[in-house]
């Protein structure tokens, strides 16, 4: 699509959220879901990101759209809707994981030291994958188990900021964390993912991830 | 300047976000055209960008939406939900009622179709996730193309949408039509 027509489409989108936000503020609640409903499968993803159980990945995100809504009147228009909505949600999901840690699996991949240096462990070529392999359950699948096999502090900045497409800053501000963290994580992160799925990896493919030694999920 | 493949490393990531200044930048492809690993690692980055990135990747469970609905309109203040739950006790109770009646005749008959052209539907799964436009008449898939009115869309389940008296759409829920 042509960047002009995306603009136009994004500033007719913004146009019309605002509408929203401003009746839903005037009392007309039953616009509420209108509003959320284009950021539902983010939302969802967000908790997911965090909790990695659907259940409390649907409960977290039900909750954080309520929250939303009885928030709404905080909202403010400088900011994104999506982003103020995604920012929600991972509190929520943060709060929900704090009171159920010690039911949550370990992920396998935490005891690496941020501030040490992260090398790739692999050069195999990775040419090209065709975004149609992701109409592959079995491709999507394989990704958000790499995904969720990262430590948390690397998977929540990669989902926020190459899931969630938020800005380095927007990300900093939603975990907390300082614009140089962020970099430093989502290199790290980007970096194993890469070396979790690139093909033909051999050694590095986890048995965790299922995947049969030296062969390509697509 | 020259930069080795380490340093390569520490700025690939920041490299993609175009957030190297102009030296730096010139220096990283300059090794990068000449070094295979480094090569293959940014290749191999850009590919995790582009698939993580797809929309497709945000993909929530069957019935989410739904869920997520239903959640929302039980929670809003002023919420007709004790109303409703009265009404459908009234609705059920003249079910119960009518059923012996019903199952005497064996025929079941199709809500009232919002348009007198459209065929009633058979065998649409009732749990299902259908589109529906507030004026329209039909029911679609989601992102059918023959969705008019894309203003005002719900998703709701297949059987609420028969109760409503949307028929099947002709072109995305042709398989559902009777003959």
């Amino acid at each position: 699509m042509p960047e002009e027509v995306t603009s136009l489409k994004s500033a007719a989108q913004q146009f019309d959220e605002e509408t929203l936000i401003r009746r839903i503020r005037d009392g007309e609640h039953d616009l509420f879901y209108e509003l959320i409903r284009p950021y539902e499968g983010r939302v969802y993803a967000a908790a997911f990101a965090i909790l990695r159980n659907e259940a409390d990945a649907e409960d977290v995100a039900q909750e954080a759209v309520l929250k939303a809504f009885k928030h709404i009147r905080q909202f403010r228009a400088e900011a994104r809707f999506s982003t103020w909505l995604i920012q929600i949600t991972v509190n929520e999901a943060r709060m929900r994981r704090r009171k159920e840690h010690a039911h949550m699996i370990q992920p396998i991949i935490d005891h690496q030291d941020e501030e040490g240096n992260y090398s790739p462990r692999d050069f195999a070529d990775w040419r090209e994958v065709p975004l149609e392999t992701l109409e592959r359950k079995e491709v999507r699948q394989k990704l958000a188990e790499a995904l969720a096999s990262l430590g948390e502090k690397y998977r929540e900045v990669f989902v926020l900021r190459d899931m969630q497409h938020l800005s380095i800053e927007e990300t900093a501000k939603t975990l907390g964390i300082s614009p140089a963290s962020v970099k430093t994580r989502l290199l790290r992160a980007r970096l194993m993912l890469r070396d979790l799925l690139a093909p033909g990896l051999g050694g590095s493919w986890s048995t965790k991830l299922s995947f049969a030694k030296g062969t390509n999920p697509w | 300047m020259v930069v080795n493949c380490e340093e390569v490393w520490r700025e690939i990531s920041n490299y993609l976000e175009e957030d190297v200044d102009p030296g730096l930048r010139a220096a990283m492809e300059e090794h990068i055209r000449g070094c295979k690993r480094c090569s293959a690692v940014l290749d191999g980055m850009r590919n995790v960008i582009q698939l993580y990135g797809d929309e497709r990747m945000l993909e929530v469970p069957l019935g989410f939406s739904h869920r997520l609905q239903r959640r929302v309109e039980e929670n809003m203040p002023g919420s007709r939900r004790g109303f409703l739950g009265w009404m459908v006790a009234a609705a059920a109770a003249v079910l119960v009622a009518g059923g012996l009646e019903v199952a005497r005749s064996s025929v079941f008959s199709h809500p009232e179709l919002r348009s007198e052209h459209a065929r009633p539907g058979a065998g649409v799964p009732p749990e299902m996730l259908v589109v529906v436009s507030t004026d329209g008449k039909t029911f679609h898939a989601a992102g059918c193309p023959f969705i008019h009115d894309k203003a005002h869309l719900r998703t709701i389940a297949a059987r609420e949408a028969e109760r409503e008296g949307y028929a099947p759409c002709v072109r995305c829920m042709k398989k559902y039509l009777t003959a």
